[in-house]
């Protein structure tokens, strides 16, 4: 009888976490009315790092900052912000590590270069080894 | 292609070892990846540049709100990100005092909080603030580029971010924080 009044206080327990008790900023959890807006900043939104959980997007996550980044999205863009600029202007306080899209800079140019580059190599050898067998 | 014979077989019996060698390799790597973790803070991109425009309504009764005309009063102080909510917050608590104490101005922003919670913290864990603003929407957390709580702020005389301290200020810390003030008010 006890253990079960144990098992249903707990079931009834409030979890006590390292959360705030405001409620969410205003776009947190609130689409823009406009439809076109709104595929906007889903697509910018789902693009963007959470930086207290940091393998998800801000869209994906339920941490109050990254509800505070969604409201903060959706309100620029529907001030009619570009999405781009947006991301430039969270990159310039959190660096690249904020944007799930890469862009190219003296650090990230390998990424974009190395495809490149193999692609010329096995074209290379593709033409070596073709031009071997039509001498044979 | 008799001449090539050799040279194949020996190409051969090094590429035995390849996967081995590719093995030893990647379990070197895991077991580097388990030791020493990589950084998972997020450091601010901010440094050396001015704070932005914000005006925080007081976070709490008895102390002021923050307003960005504060800090260009030529004084370099302390921006101390936080909230009530925030466990390493209390564990930072004796550090800030100690920097009060020693006459440094500590500022404070209370991120998502609310003023009951606000007044009870300082309540529990004293109160080293000369103003704190409160950041509902982490707009202005956002801004200057602070990605959690606690966050410590080096801010120079003319409202330019000078360094910033991420998570809670050991005892280890305060020299560090006090040398940047310093450096940040010559």
């Amino acid at each position: 009888m006890r253990r079960l009044l144990v098992i249903v206080l707990l079931i009834f327990a409030a979890p006590l976490g390292a959360q705030d008790l405001l409620p969410p900023a205003p776009y947190a959890n609130r689409q823009l009315d406009n439809p076109a807006l709104e595929a906007k900043a889903q697509a910018l939104m789902e693009t963007l790092r959470c930086l207290k959980c940091q393998s998800q997007s801000i869209a994906d996550s339920d941490a109050p900052m990254a509800g505070d980044m969604r409201s903060q999205v959706r309100q620029r863009i529907a001030a009619g912000q570009d999405p781009e600029a947006i991301r430039g202007w969270l990159v310039e306080r959190y660096g690249d590590y904020v944007t799930y899209a890469p862009r190219m800079s003296a650090l990230t140019w390998p990424l974009f270069a190395a495809p490149l580059g193999l692609l010329a190599l096995a074209a290379v050898l593709l033409r070596r080894r073709f031009k071997r067998v039509g001498s044979a | 292609m008799n001449v090539a014979e050799p040279a194949s077989a020996l190409r051969r019996g090094w590429a035995l070892w390849l996967p081995l060698a590719l093995f030893a390799g990647f379990f070197a790597l895991v077991m580097v990846g388990l030791y020493k973790p990589a950084d998972r803070e997020v450091a601010s991109a901010f440094i050396g540049k001015p704070l932005p425009q914000f005006d925080l309504r007081p976070a709490t009764q008895g102390r002021p709100g923050l307003a960005f005309a504060k800090f260009t009063d030529g004084k370099p102080r302390l921006l101390n990100v936080f909230a009530s909510w925030c466990v390493p917050c209390a564990a930072e608590a004796p550090q800030l005092a100690q920097l009060a104490a020693s006459g440094t101005e500590i500022d404070g922003i209370a991120i998502r909080d609310r003023p009951e919670d606000v007044a009870a913290f300082l309540q529990r864990n004293g109160n080293p603030f000369a103003a704190i603003g409160a950041d509902d929407v982490s707009a202005v957390q956002l801004a200057i580029g602070s990605s959690g709580v606690p966050e410590t702020f080096v801010i120079d005389g003319k409202g330019v971010i000078r360094h910033q301290h991420i998570g809670d200020i050991r005892a280890e810390d305060v020299p560090v924080l006090l040398a940047k003030l310093r450096a940040a008010g010559s």
